[in-house]
């Protein structure tokens, strides 16, 4: 089937695309673009396309954005292993209801994804069952255990995009180097979750005040600053690929954007959750926002913000780590950490363009564009000829998080109850819709 | 006057009136510890569980004895040893402890926050019993009682709260209850142990003995967990004890009348020397007998709130 979109507002910064136009998929791929008035911004053909034939759909998006697919390069997708908390089908069907079109899986699966059989397992699933594509995130060391690295160089052929010892930071600053210097044989990216967990031992939130008042051991913004540090020094050594996940703190921002201003090799993620909320949703002991690294306080959501606008901060990623309700249904210390994120992820960026610390073009850099750009993948982008990727969007339509809708196994969510402004209509994989 | 909750989670939930409530009818109820006969009818054919998932001899007396003054059956479980270790979760055993038909749970746990999850999934009156580094209110209300005892008011007094500051419950609860109250209170200590930003609360922090106890009216000593050491907080107790331990020499630095007070159990000769623990301004025994009094009035005035 093909599918007609018109009359949406496109943006794809990949092509420096911005106006009211048309999309026609053919065959899973993008055949053409059109964008009516300016000249300038007409990418091919006429001012409006036509159907061709009888079996193509036609799609109104009058009102509605029309964006390249997103991707999330930090997904717990949990299979195989722990598909009581997720699996690679719901997980994927959560993707595609949040607007995204590719996902990364984290390696930290059961078994670990720290070698080609278990890679290969995951393709063929996701291929199987899976919403959307799904790229596997190989372990950078055996077992994540920051020892001895992983098949890196075979996973890479079986798949992976990235490596990374995600949950499990790699302590020895000789592994992470060798780390840095062999990966670039393959020119392919580590992932690194910053975090010293001598510094960081047995705490479950920031630490501050409220640490200490509620008796939860804090866990200092140092602990993720000291390990950035150390990695972009590592990454000036080697030249290697360098991605920081999930950055929290305002020091992280400022350590990333002195280190860009230097020319070192190294882009980084934050989450929305960094962006969206402080340490204060641990109130009540609030398993639900128990997540690593912790929330902060609103000098780091500010600095996230000025991050991302400045460009110092390259992605936003989910970080979507679901677990089971029992799981979080514990005390605040033994309960795991992790927010379900795919399905608020979208709706909590564009907050972002509605209080105007972006643009709806540079949200589109960080939540397509980067991703592919970082992964080096042929995606992020709606040039003619690559995958039908594309997400439809209202980014005036107000809804209420409710958990019991969600699609992911996951509901564990600090955002219950919200209410958020801007929500994925509909959503292309590879010419198959979703809506 | 009631109170206003089901439960007694921690002195932040309180409000000053609600604690000087309890106060007096502590008072009360000290009275009947004094007769001959001392129990009361109060509570009969209530039940209490005591439900303590870390080990505690002293508390779980105190509540025993407490809850037995007022006539309620009272049931014990140490579920450390237990439940847990097959695997039950929090939430379930207290499920099946109230379907034995508990109207009282009083909760001893490791974990900060552990009766604040329980009390939302149960409706008997969960009392904190102590969490982890978080609050012990009861200790925090039989020390102020005590205070008050001693000294007659507690707005304008000068309390000295000497230890592991970080992490004592005690000293936690009765730092909301003394600031409450308007008593200024020092904090002293090693700065591994007593973080500045408690300053925050309306205190002041002093790592040097002698001048934090300069005047004060109320020592409180607070016990030196023998299981920090060797975790980097300070080199040794003998190191700790030269530099914080309250001998009868530096007790000179505080007010003539002054009182000590200890939660219990003490290390004599580590942060308390025994000419001072044992000396005539000593109320730490009083502490004890004055515990069952405040107990008392907390269960007591929780049962009311839910007539």
């Amino acid at each position: 089937m093909n599918i007609l979109i018109k009359n949406g507002h496109i943006v794809d910064p990949s092509q420096n695309i911005d106006g009211i136009g048309d999309v026609l998929i053919e065959k899973g791929k993008i055949k053409e673009i059109s964008i009516k008035g300016s000249k300038a911004q007409r990418v091919k053909g006429s001012d409006t396309l036509t159907l061709g034939r009888s079996d193509t759909r036609e799609i109104d998006a009058s009102g509605l954005y029309v964006l390249p697919g997103l991707i999330d390069m930090h997904t717990h997708l949990r299979e195989p292993g722990y598909e009581y908390k997720e699996t690679i089908k719901t997980g994927t069907m959560a993707a595609v209801k949040g607007g995204f079109t590719t996902v990364c899986s984290m390696p930290n699966t059961n078994p670990v994804n720290d070698n080609s059989s278990v890679t290969d397992f995951i393709i063929r699933k996701a291929i199987q069952e899976g919403a959307c594509t799904v790229y596997p995130i190989g372990a950078l060391t055996k077992g994540q255990k920051g020892e001895e690295l992983a098949e890196i160089g075979i996973m890479f052929s079986e798949g992976c995009v990235a490596f990374s010892d995600d949950g499990m930071p790699v302590m020895s600053s000789l592994i992470m180097r060798r780390a840095l210097e062999y990966t670039k044989a393959f020119n392919v990216p580590i992932i690194s979750h910053c975090e010293d967990i001598n510094l960081s031992e047995g705490g479950v939130m920031n630490e501050g005040l409220l640490s200490l008042t509620l008796g939860l051991k804090g866990i200092p913004s140092e602990a993720e600053e000291i390990i950035i540090s150390r990695d972009i020094a590592l990454a000036k050594l080697t030249g290697g690929k360098l991605h920081i996940a999930h950055i929290s703190t305002e020091g992280s921002v400022r350590i990333i954007r002195d280190a860009k201003e230097r020319g070192i090799n190294v882009t980084a993620e934050t989450c929305p959750h960094y962006f969206s909320i402080t340490e204060k949703n641990v109130g009540g002991y609030n398993t639900n926002a128990k997540v690593n690294p912790p929330l902060r306080t609103q000098k780091d959501v500010d600095a996230i913000k000025q991050g991302l606008k400045d460009g110092a901060i390259d992605v936003i990623a989910t970080d979507h780590a679901p677990h089971h309700k029992d799981e979080k249904l514990r005390e605040f210390d033994h309960a795991p950490s992790g927010i379900s994120g795919l399905e608020t992820a979208i709706s909590l960026s564009l907050n972002l363009v509605h209080e105007g610390v972006l643009t709806i073009q540079q949200l589109v850099g960080k939540m397509a564009m980067n991703p592919a750009k970082i992964l080096g993948l042929n995606k992020g982008t709606l040039t003619a000829g690559a995958d039908a990727d594309i997400v439809i969007v209202d980014i005036n339509k107000e809804f209420k998080v409710d958990v019991e809708r969600f699609v992911s196994k996951g509901k564990n969510t600090p955002f219950d109850g919200r209410v958020l402004k801007g929500m994925p209509v509909m959503t292309v994989c590879k010419g198959k819709i979703y809506e | 006057m009631k109170l206003s909750s089901k439960d007694l989670l921690g002195i932040k939930e309180l409000t000053k009136d609600e604690i000087i409530l309890i106060l007096n009818t502590a008072s009360g109820f000290k009275d009947v510890l004094k007769r001959d006969i001392k129990k009361v009818p109060a509570l009969r054919g209530k039940t209490a569980v005591n439900l303590f998932f870390e080990p505690s001899t002293r508390t779980r007396t105190s509540f025993e004895l407490a809850e037995k003054r007022l006539s309620l059956d009272v049931l014990n479980l140490s579920v450390t040893t237990s439940s847990v270790v097959k695997g039950e979760s929090l939430i379930d055993t207290a499920l099946n402890v109230q379907a034995l038909g508990s109207d009282f749970m009083v909760i001893r746990h490791s974990s900060s926050g552990a009766p604040h999850l329980i009390s939302r999934h149960i409706n008997a009156s969960v009392i904190n019993g102590g969490d982890g580094i978080n609050e012990h209110p009861t200790q925090a209300l039989l020390d102020a009682f005590t205070i008050k005892e001693k000294t007659g008011r507690i707005e304008g007094l000068k309390v000295a709260i000497v230890g592991d500051i970080l992490h004592s419950r005690v000293a936690k609860s009765n730092i909301y209850l003394l600031t409450k109250f308007g008593a200024e209170v020092r904090l002293i200590g090693p700065p591994t142990l007593v973080p500045r930003e408690l300053e925050k609360l309306g205190v002041r922090v002093f790592h040097d003995m002698d001048s934090g106890l300069d005047g004060v009216n109320v020592v409180m000593v607070l016990r030196i967990q023998m299981e920090r050491q060797g975790r980097g907080f300070f080199p040794s107790t003998l190191e700790y004890s030269k530099n914080w331990g309250l001998t009868s020499e530096r007790f000179f630095k505080a007010d003539m009348d002054a009182i000590v007070m200890h939660p219990g159990p003490m290390n004599r000769g580590l942060e308390v020397a025994s000419d001072v623990a044992d000396g005539p301004r000593s109320v730490i025994l009083e502490q004890v007998t004055n515990g069952l009094a405040v107990r008392m009035a907390v269960m007591y005035l929780l049962a009311g709130e839910r007539e």
